[in-house]
């Protein structure tokens, strides 16, 4: 055998662009958050905005989040992952306007018991549903993207309809619990109660879903799935259950979500979940089918970019998020964290 | 003669043939059959969604591709009409410039939107139609100045398309009017677009798309660049869509979002492709066909059914009229699965 | 040896509309490696990603170690303690060469004597222990995906091409890997390309042509004999 040239790699000096790449779109944040400074004439309304731009990010975040995972993981793609928010909404408020002693009273703990208690009740409920939609309607149409589309909207329809049977017609219409009415002031800004408070849900549970990720064996399992599930079950892990496991976490997450943007917008409708659709959609696109880190970035650009343009311009909101879209996608085609599958 | 005029795609089965000619008679006779406001709007209904539903089977059918703004190309075809009627006055040259300039920039905007999403997954064609789709309708009810925003536009057309135009007496017991002219109008618009659109299918093109659709990796192998036909698919697509909504402004004197650009239309457009059968343009004229019907006369069936369950649980609110959707959804579901082909699959394979 | 610890009966897969197994008939020795040998695209990538359950046998059975696992699905297979090594390594880029490993000990923990041993046969994983699998040199990739299937005392390796495409230097270090696995008495049921890497491990070689077994029986007769390896593999694979 001859013997082999000394391997030496040359660690080329990397340009600055692609040492910056990595981080690109971590900074993209902060960036639009500058530029909304700099665009927005007042400082108190610009932190206004920019909190509520967050809160509204932090709420699509969660409710995308098991989309993207779903689709990273067995490459189904759920149209009627928005049925959840709506059930969400609905199990969440009903829940509320029955424990309505607890939240009009002005205590700040019987208001938050009352909140998790219809929360959990919220995520109970789209978790079961997640269940049984994975198994009626998805599992059959497994690695045909034409039918789960088919499929998985028709389910939306059926589940709308449903809650129309169950809850009626109507919107409904629901008051935030009493302490987290109103807003407080800081540096001249009024910020709204109760976006801080969905800020902060919405960071506890990115920080919880990448301590799974990144620290439980579960979390590897999922990650290593999303690039090469083959090799994972050629480990002797069954995939199948943690998929399943993984759309029912999905479910009760986007039925989380469905509660906080029910309180957000304080009115619930049937369709409100199909609405949220189009937003978390453009999310998962930008951030990279199968990146729960890039779904985060892409949902906090959205809510902030949402808010910031509907201050300057109101009715150009909606086509800002398209605008982002496209721009993003003529920078990186496959979202900002494009996930490598093997093959 | 008739295999050339049908593009040699003949269809190929006795019941099929048997009624497709029975639909095709009684669309092209509706006027006099079935005398009649509400009949005849049915079937004028009738002939502008079979053109709706055969454009977006040319794509979902054919091109294995789901879109979700079938009804905004639909809707800027309506709207292309109905503001060149406004602004340049009633008369054919603004039904032809509106309609011309409808399926120009629906064929535009979907080469855009082509080319973006297509070029890396075919599904996020799905996911970014979506998107535009529901942005554009926003769009044009906040743009009220142009667009009339909620309440929509209504609008005049040629005068010898009104019931007001008279040019005889009667004929066989219905009336020569205006109204009468603007069924025809709207009944062979849409046979020469069906019909090209069948050509388009059976062309060489049309061969290649389906090629794409059965495997992608081997038309892409063997040298066809899959992009460009998926992209001049969607476009023409869109332009036919664009026209049928031209068609439809037409025939209703008024646009609206709800008539045009609503998400239901969308929804039951994927319904009546399903149903029909996905990917033999014959699908598109049993799927509309049957829809329409059913969504005018199930209805009533349905809030008799509701009526005889009064005072169960759940049950009358189950079979209420307005819940038709919720059990057409089901039926979609349960087409997709056991029954992907649809009627005109089943009646050409099915014993 | 009368109870082999796999054995393919007539084993059909078919690929699509492709035939690509046509009736494998195959017997892997306890404690000894067993080369499968032939020329690109006759099946031999095929055979292992049937009997660890990727495709499916449409015809014939796959017994391991006493137990038919024809129709198991590939978690079931891989749990009753068969380790694969796929023929593109199947490293995990995106996770470090830690939870690569992490991983690959389904029963638990890692266990850390023989994670040592581990490192001293392939010391760069050592070095590269929290880098992302992903920027590894190929060579290191390689190192990264037998050492997944060594953290773990399994029943039978199947590996496919563990030298494919690596420097000669590296090539020394599998084969001196697969050697030290071999003197622990394990089976193994080893794809190669590498006549020199066959020679030097086979135990019993068994050579394909188009989707059937052609020829079986010692390595070293194989070996020594070029004119059948002429005859099997339509070239002499010593010259390389």
């Amino acid at each position: 055998m001859s013997i082999a040239p000394e391997h030496a790699p040359k660690m080329a000096q990397a340009s600055f662009a692609h040492r910056i790449g990595p981080w690109m779109p971590v900074l993209l944040v902060p960036m639009l958050v500058v530029l909304g400074f700099l665009a927005i004439p007042s400082t108190s309304s610009w932190l206004t905005l920019t909190v509520s731009g967050l809160a509204m990010g932090m709420m699509i975040f969660i409710m995308a989040s098991g989309l993207t995972l779903v689709f990273g993981l067995m490459d189904v793609i759920n149209f009627g992952h928005g049925a959840f928010v709506s059930v969400g909404a609905f199990v969440g408020v009903s829940v509320l306007l029955m424990l309505g002693h607890m939240t009009d009273a002005p205590s700040l703990g019987l208001n938050l018991v009352a909140l998790l208690v219809a929360v959990i009740g919220a995520m109970i409920a789209t978790g079961a549903m997640g269940w049984a939609f994975e198994k009626v309607i998805v599992m059959p149409v497994y690695g045909h993207h034409l039918k789960q589309i088919l499929v998985t909207m028709g389910g939306l329809i059926v589940v709308e309809q449903l809650i129309i049977v169950l809850w009626g017609p109507e919107e409904i219409y629901i008051n935030r619990p009493e302490a987290l009415k109103g807003a407080i002031t800081f540096a001249g800004a009024a910020l709204e109660k109760y976006r801080l408070v969905a800020v902060v849900v919405g960071l506890v549970v990115f920080a919880a879903m990448r301590w799974v990720l990144r620290r439980t064996k579960i979390g590897l399992i999922v990650r290593a799935g999303v690039q090469n599930g083959e090799m994972v079950e050629a480990l002797g892990y069954r995939l199948r259950m943690i998929f399943v496991g993984v759309f029912i976490a999905g479910s009760a997450l986007a039925g989380l979500g469905g509660v906080m943007w029910g309180l957000y917008q304080e009115v619930i409708t049937a369709h409100m979940g199909n609405q949220a659709m189009i937003l978390i959609f453009i999310v998962v696109i930008i951030g990279g089918l199968g990146s729960v880190e890039g779904c985060f970035i892409g949902a906090l650009l959205v809510g902030l970019l949402q808010n910031y343009v509907a201050f300057l311009e109101p009715k150009a909101a909606l086509i800002s998020n398209i605008g982002l879209m496209v721009a993003i996608l003529m920078w990186r085609p496959m979202g900002m964290i494009p996930v490598v599958k093997a093959k | 003669m008739m295999a050339t005029v049908l593009s040699g795609d003949l269809p190929r089965s006795r019941v099929l043939a048997l009624i497709l000619l029975a639909i095709l008679i009684c669309l092209a006779l509706a006027p006099f059959l079935f005398p009649g406001v509400r009949t005849v709007d049915t079937a004028a209904r009738i002939c502008i969604f079979i053109v709706l539903v055969a454009s977006y089977d040319l794509l979902l059918g054919y091109g294995g591709i789901v879109s979700f703004a079938h009804t905004m190309f639909f809707g800027i075809g309506a709207y292309g009409v109905a503001l060149a009627s406004t602004h340049m006055g009633r008369g054919f040259d603004a039904i032809f410039v509106g309609a011309t300039a409808g399926a120009v920039l629906a064929a535009a905007l979907a080469l855009l939107i082509g080319l973006f999403s297509l070029r890396v997954r075919a599904i996020f064609f799905a996911m970014i139609t979506l998107a535009v789709a529901s942005a554009v309708a926003v769009l044009v009810s906040q743009m009220s100045g142009l667009t009339g925003g909620e309440d929509g536009l209504t609008f005049k057309i040629p005068r010898e398309l009104g019931p007001a135009f008279k040019f005889g007496d009667r004929f066989m017991g219905v009336k020569l009017n205006g109204k009468l002219l603007a069924y025809y109008f709207v009944f062979f618009g849409a046979l020469i677009l069906f019909l090209l659109m069948l050509r388009v299918v059976n062309s060489p093109f049309g061969r290649v798309l389906q090629a794409i659709r059965e495997n992608d990796f081997r038309a892409e192998a063997i040298g066809y660049r899959v992009v460009y036909y998926r992209v001049a698919a969607t476009c023409l697509s869109a332009a036919a869509a664009a026209l049928a909504g031209s068609l439809y402004a037409v025939w209703l004197r008024y646009v609206g979002p709800d008539t045009s650009l609503s998400m239901e239309i969308m929804i039951d457009i994927l319904l009546m492709v399903v149903i029909g059968g996905m990917g033999t343009m014959y699908g598109a004229v049993i799927g509309a066909t049957l829809f329409v019907i059913a969504q005018n006369y199930l209805q009533n069936l349905m809030g008799a059914a509701s009526g005889m369950f009064e005072g169960l649980p759940v049950l009358p609110d189950l079979l209420s009229a307005d819940r038709w959707l919720l059990w057409l959804g089901v039926l979609f579901i349960l087409s997709v699965y056991f029954f992907p082909t649809g009627v005109v699959g089943r009646l050409r394979h099915g014993k | 040896m009368s109870d082999p610890i796999l054995r393919l009966d007539g084993v059909y897969t078919n690929i699509a509309q492709y035939h690509i197994l046509q009736g494998v008939d195959l017997e892997v020795p306890r404690g000894a490696v067993t080369m499968l040998l032939g020329r690109n695209g006759v099946g031999k990538t095929t055979t292992l990603r049937t009997v660890i359950g990727h495709w499916r046998a449409h015809k014939g059975t796959v017994t391991f170690d006493g137990e038919d696992i024809t129709r198991k699905p590939t978690p079931a297979i891989a749990r009753a303690g068969l380790g694969f090594v796929p023929e593109d390594m199947g490293v995990f880029a995106d996770l470090t060469v830690e939870e690569n490993m992490v991983l690959a000990a389904v029963s638990g923990p890692i266990d850390s004597a023989r994670l040592d041993w581990v490192f001293t046969i392939f010391p760069p994983l050592k070095t590269f222990w929290k880098s992302e699998a992903g920027t590894l040199s190929g060579g290191q990739k390689q190192m990264l995906s037998i050492a997944r299937v060594m953290i773990e005392d399994r029943k039978l390796y199947l590996i496919d091409e563990p030298t494919k495409g690596l420097a000669p230097a590296i090539i020394t270090t599998m084969a001196r890997a697969l050697k030290d696995l071999k003197e622990q008495g394990a089976s193994i049921l080893l794809v190669e390309q590498n006549f020199a890497v066959a020679k030097a491990l086979g135990d019993t070689a068994n050579v394909m042509d188009d989707g059937r077994m052609i020829w079986s029986g010692q390595m070293a007769e194989l070996a020594t004999n070029a004119a059948l390896q002429e005859q099997l593999m339509g070239l002499s694979l010593d010259a390389h």
